[in-house]
């Protein structure tokens, strides 16, 4: 049995966020033994994460190795299940759905992955790795799948008569190439690219990152951008929320993240990006000692309180809920920059947080 | 064709002319084609380019760590005055370590997982000094204090999978500090670090230097490394530098077109966010059949304004003054034109 590709309903709900994502948490059990399994500990590699994501809107994901981003977005593509939490996606449920929902609903949540190389099969051909998704989706496009190919080829920058050739025939920015003619070639609405460009060359990301553009405005694409390159996910994401830990430590709209950075992480990772200018260079840093704890063993209290230089007692025994007076800027701390009654009441001088910083930890 | 000083006699490090290449069934791979320049001591070169632009065969060359069964190396590469080339694989091996140490990219699979980090460190420095298995592990662990690892004599013990990635970077500095060499090449040593900790790793790298004078080549692609640790920088392109200075004049008013498509490509910080970044069209070439004349001139914006010179000659590196030196064919005064009205705007 075929089907071809259903017509998208037009006018659906704009109001309605196309994702919402609820207390999101993946644990991955340690064990030992054969026979006699014991659970050792847990790996908590995603803590109770929320969004929501509008459709058209890009979402930022940025947090250092070990933060959860990859497995977010892993989750979100029902690569993993998750241990608890909620997604759901234009109003279906994705927690729980059954097998055959969720290949249904696979083709409207698409993946875009890292690693150019070995994300194609070397063995298939350029239009048979594209084609693939309408094989197991048992689709066929009106032009026929070859014609719809070689569309999609022209689409992402390459030539239709890359049709039969291999993988190991294209540079690494060709293949990434290849890798989004195949997530979009199902018309998908929601698209999670992890760390897209971080394997390419300068030049060759500079491509890539003006392709997803115009992608997205051609297809009226939504993404969810996993990154740990700041400058990047400034430049391609109109909301970004920075992880820790498996837990989102602020969420906000680009412009206010980069411009009025609130969690003391946020201002650290922001400061420590290296910037092409050596006058820049002079520029005071937050030194961030050390690095983050390991999720098999997450600190009490607020996953930064090991490393923050401005952590009290309430930071190691409290977790700081995800919150803010301004919805579009939330930040998960007891002691926010910017917020100067919460830093007068406990004496610390949030004015100066980077001589804090320098003082507490150097 | 020097960069630099050019102050030949004295120069601590000069590399003249450098070839490598590597015969392949597909063809000979010409991975450094004429390669100069001079390195003074207690200076900091950082070297950039993309993949495949000859930037780590250049490093390895000096560190003779190519077979010379395998490459094909030609011209000089002195070291205070000995050419390194023409000494002997046991000469160079002396020298390996003692004068001149290397910090790679991975530290996990720069240290055996076998042995303790502090017995590693101690082997290094054995192998170069004679000294008790005592003092070489006191050694150790002095150098691992040296760079910051909290408890030295405790984690000297640690094996590398016990420590994480910052710390085992820091030790494989340590291993190269262990025999005091008056260089250190380090090929990419933060990209498979986090940004948090790269800062970290960078400014220890910078510490280091201004204590002991060492004279650093800092290998990187990432343009934002060399503007923050380094003073001189050499841009790669294709097996050659195509633009070398001071990483002042450099960033200040960059000469070559490939430069400039690099830093315009590059979102950034520190500017204003932009609709679309400009990207550098095509691909780096493949290093078997590097096109002719001007490496760059396939995907060179500026390549109808010299009549077809950058098609059949090759531009040689000439300094356009100020010690800023630059392979194009474009005419200075050109050059400085193109630069101030077209690109400095988008950069």
């Amino acid at each position: 049995m075929t089907h071809t590709l259903p017509e998208r309903p037009a006018t659906a709900d704009e109001a309605q966020p196309l994702l919402a994502v609820e207390g999101l948490t993946k644990h991955f059990p340690v064990t030992s033994g054969v026979l006699l399994r014991r659970t050792l500990g847990q790996v908590k590699a995603v803590n109770g994460v929320s969004f929501s994501l509008r459709r058209g809107e890009t979402l930022g994901l940025v947090g250092e190795t070990g933060c959860g981003k990859s497995t977010t977005g892993r989750m979100l593509a029902g690569f993993l299940p998750p241990t608890a939490g909620r997604m759901s996606f234009a109003g279906s449920e994705l927690t729980g759905a059954s097998q055959r929902d969720r290949r249904r609903l696979s083709r409207d949540i698409q993946m875009v992955f890292q690693d150019p190389y070995s994300s194609l099969n070397p063995r298939h051909t350029v239009g048979s790795i594209i084609a693939a998704p309408f094989r197991y989706q048992r689709i066929s496009p009106p032009d026929g799948i070859k014609a719809t190919v070689q569309r999609l080829l022209e689409q992402v920058g390459l030539s239709p008569e890359h049709y039969n050739r291999y993988p190991h025939e294209f540079s690494g920015g060709q293949r990434q190439r290849i890798c989004i003619a195949r997530a979009i070639a199902l018309q998908p609405q929601l698209i999670i690219a992890d760390e897209p460009v971080s394997a390419l060359d300068v030049s060759i990301q500079a491509q890539i990152v003006n392709l997803l553009d115009d992608l997205k405005a051609e297809h009226g694409l939504t993404y969810v951008f996993i990154a740990h390159d700041l400058a990047v996910v400034r430049h391609i994401a109109d909301r970004v929320a920075v992880m820790y830990l498996g837990r989102i430590v602020e969420l906000a709209s680009s412009d206010l993240l980069y411009s009025n950075p609130r969690h003391p992480y946020t201002t650290a990772l922001l400061s420590a990006a290296p910037i092409p200018d050596p006058k820049a260079a002079g520029r005071s840093r937050i030194r961030l000692q050390g690095e983050a704890p390991s999720p098999l063993n997450v600190p009490p209290g607020c996953p930064f309180q090991t490393r923050c230089w401005k952590a009290q007692d309430i930071c190691r025994s409290t977790e700081p809920p995800l919150a803010g007076s301004d919805p579009a800027h939330m930040v998960a701390c007891h002691f926010p920059e910017g917020d100067a009654k919460a830093a007068s009441e406990s004496g610390i001088t949030a004015d100066q947080p980077h001589a804090a910083g320098e003082l507490a930890l150097g | 064709m020097a960069t630099g000083q050019a102050t030949a006699a004295t120069a601590f490090l000069e590399v003249s002319d450098l070839r490598v290449s590597f015969p392949t069934p597909d063809g000979v791979v010409q991975a450094v084609d004429g390669v100069s320049f001079t390195l003074e001591r207690g200076q900091t070169l950082g070297i950039v380019g993309e993949s495949g632009s000859g930037k780590s065969v250049t490093s390895l060359a000096i560190m003779g760590l190519h077979s010379r069964r395998a490459c094909n190396l030609a011209g000089t590469i002195r070291l205070a005055g000995e050419d390194l080339l023409a000494a002997s694989p046991r000469r160079v091996r002396d020298l390996r370590g003692r004068r001149m140490a290397m910090i790679y990219q991975d530290p996990l699979s720069a240290l055996h997982p076998y042995y303790s980090v502090g017995w590693q460190i101690a082997e290094a420095y054995r192998a170069k000094n004679t000294a008790s298995r005592k003092s070489a592990w006191d050694r150790a662990v002095e150098m691992l204090d040296r760079v910051g690892i909290p408890q030295p004599d405790r984690r000297a013990h640690d094996y590398p999978h016990q420590l994480s990635g910052g710390m085992r970077q820091r030790a494989v500095i340590a291993m190269a500090l262990s025999c005091d060499p008056e260089l250190i090449i380090a090929d990419e040593p933060t990209t498979a670090l986090d940004v948090t900790v790269q800062a970290q790793i960078l400014e220890l790298i910078k510490d280091v230097q201004a204590e002991s004078g060492t004279s650093v080549i800092i290998i990187t692609h990432d343009l934002g490394v060399v503007a923050k640790v380094a003073e001189r920088i050499a841009v790669m392109y294709a097996g050659r530098i195509v633009e070398s200075g001071s990483v002042d004049r450099v960033f200040e008013s960059p000469q070559h077109p490939y430069t400039w498509g690099l830093l315009a490509s590059m979102p950034r910080l520190d500017r204003d966010r932009r609709d679309r970044l400009t990207a550098i069209p095509g691909s780096p070439p493949s290093l078997v059949d590097v096109p002719g004349g001007c490496p760059f001139h396939p995907r060179c914006p500026h390549v109808g304004a010299t009549g077809g010179l950058c098609v059949t000659s090759r531009p040689p590196l000439h300094d356009t003054g100020q010690d800023h030196w630059t392979a194009c064919h474009l005419d200075d005064a050109v050059r400085s034109l193109i630069f101030s009205e077209e690109v400095k705007p988008s950069l």
